[in-house]
């Protein structure tokens, strides 16, 4: 690889051991992939941040590093809520490791976020290069932002954090960007609300494998878009995706419309996604809620009460800054928790059954949870949970 | 003999070279307290990496097994250096994090390199060696 005067002298040792070896894997994983150099990031978002995942050899490397980031950077969701684990019933034990490695990541100077929705958080535009790790977050910032970055993998998304770089190749490069496979509809105009985007997505995720997707004749807005993505994620290895005349670079003319195959959808099979099967919990927030979503909720649930537990899951940001939609819905016995989700919290491991309005999480219950997983909309959520 | 590869971990080593023709995934594929290969159906399962000069196609599985690797090397049962046919993010991280000497793409099949006797690795130079 090619690097420059100041990189050469990290690599050389001249800026300390940490940032040495975060260099070397930058140049290493660089040197894997074919890149021929180093891209500046504005943010990352770091995977690794559960205990479970990383076990106490990821935590005692974490601990034995000695350095900052110096781009904004989150952490993924981890197994609970960093304030409210007890309500959730989560073991002291567990506790303890998961607030030891959250801890080793505020060392490195990593905000204390851990959500798959650092756009909500931080200003992502256009155009800009990131090294983000969470599948839903990547969709969304190539997707539905048009930034760009790769999936990354845990040490990979730290050393760009710390550095402020990540190696230039796959969809940091516009001409890797372009739609491999189309999908079209029988009837664009029957997907309603977010869970029909997620159902969608549910199984067009799979269809598409690693090939980049170009949507035509849908008309989805962003909280639409986030549930698409998120979903075919899950089922498939899709990064980027495109929707003809809405999402940023299907606006653009330099965007390459012609695909080898393109898939007729029909709506009958979108609706073969849903089922009407007895749940003992509901689930929302995967991934993260926007504030638009937490206001409809609010709506939905404003002076009733739910009979089942009702799980909604938000970043600790946004949660915060829509305090009074929040305390709405926890008003009807449901509970908002920050930092963790329906797939990553063990809290959800009780349950038999559980509905969720998400494609995404629609994948990940039955094996992450071990329950049957049924979806809904927002709306028939709260009618399952409040009847 | 003398081959050239691609430097992907920096540092050398030398040790008794151990060649696997089937990839391997270190997690749950690998024992991180005694460097013996656990996998069932493993060509090599029962057999030690620790201080071998550990050649084999590719890594495989789930991405914590870089933290294996590192787990391998503070327990001191990690291989000396690492030679790969290609290499892939699990095996690169692991060996970088671990600073385990880590060399791929050589100019030689993996199968022509000599099994079980003594090779040096020399990740910075990008070369593999051993007499005869």
């Amino acid at each position: 690889m090619d690097l420059d005067r100041e990189e050469q002298a990290i690599l050389d040792g001249e800026f300390g051991e940490t940032r040495r070896k975060m260099m070397e894997l930058l140049v290493g994983l660089g040197t894997v992939f074919g890149a021929e150099r180093l891209v500046p990031i504005t943010s990352a978002q770091v995977s690794g941040a559960s205990y479970k995942t990383i076990g106490r050899w990821g935590l005692e490397w974490l601990e034995g590093l000695d350095a900052r980031a110096v781009v904004p950077t989150v952490l993924n969701p981890i197994g609970m809520d960093r304030h409210r684990w007890r309500e959730m019933g989560i073991p002291e034990e567990f506790a303890g490791k998961q607030e030891e490695v959250v801890a080793a990541y505020e060392r490195l100077g990593i905000r204390l976020e851990c959500t798959c929705t650092p756009y909500y958080l931080t200003n992502t535009s256009f155009g800009e290069h990131l090294a983000w790790a969470e599948s839903s977050a990547v969709s969304y910032a190539n997707s539905v932002i048009g930034a760009r970055t790769n999936r990354e993998g845990g040490p990979g998304a730290l050393a760009a954090a710390i550095i402020g770089k990540t190696p230039y190749y796959g969809l940091h490069i516009f001409k890797n960007r372009q739609p491999q496979i189309g999908f079209s509809l029988d009837e664009p105009t029957a997907l309603q609300g977010a869970a029909d985007y997620g159902a969608l997505g549910h199984l067009t995720g799979g269809m598409a494998g690693n090939r980049i997707p170009i949507f035509f004749g849908i008309r989805p807005n962003r909280d639409h878009l986030k549930a698409l993505g998120a979903a075919m994620a899950a089922t498939g290895a899709v990064a980027l995706y495109h929707v003809d005349g809405i999402t940023p670079e299907a606006r653009l003319p330099t965007l390459r419309r012609e695909v080898d195959e393109t898939i007729e959808i029909r709506i009958a099979e979108v609706r073969e996604v849903f089922s009407a099967v007895e749940v003992d919990a509901i689930a929302v927030g995967c991934p993260h809620l926007s504030p638009a979503e937490l206001e409809h909720l609010a709506g939905l649930l404003g002076g009733k009460s739910v009979k089942k537990p009702f799980f909604v899951f938000a970043a600790a940001g946004v949660i915060a800054e829509n305090r009074a939609a929040v305390n709405r819905i926890e008003a009807s016995g449901a509970r908002v928790y920050a930092d963790t989700c329906v797939v990553v919290s063990p809290a959800l491991d009780r349950f038999d059954a559980i509905m969720v309005n998400s494609g995404k999480a629609l994948a990940y219950v039955p094996t992450m949870c071990g329950a049957v997983a049924r979806i809904g909309s927002l709306e028939e959520c709260v009618a399952v949970a409040t009847a | 003999m003398i081959t050239k590869g691609r430097g992907i971990a920096r540092g050398s080593a030398t040790g008794n070279l151990l060649i696997s023709d089937a990839p391997i995934s270190f997690l749950s594929g690998v024992d991180p307290e005694t460097g013996t290969i656990i996998e069932d159906g493993h060509p090599l399962k029962g057999e030690s990496i620790a201080g071998r000069i550990f050649a084999f196609p590719h890594g495989k599985g789930s991405t914590v097994g870089s933290y294996v690797i590192y787990a391998l090397a503070r327990n001191g049962r990690a291989p000396a250096a690492i030679i790969n046919e290609e290499a892939e993010p699990i095996i690169a991280t692991g060996a970088i994090i671990a600073g385990i000497p880590m060399i791929d793409h050589l100019d030689l099949p993996l199968s022509d390199l000599p099994d079980g006797a003594s090779v040096s690795v020399d990740a910075d130079a990008g070369t593999v060696s051993w007499e005869g």
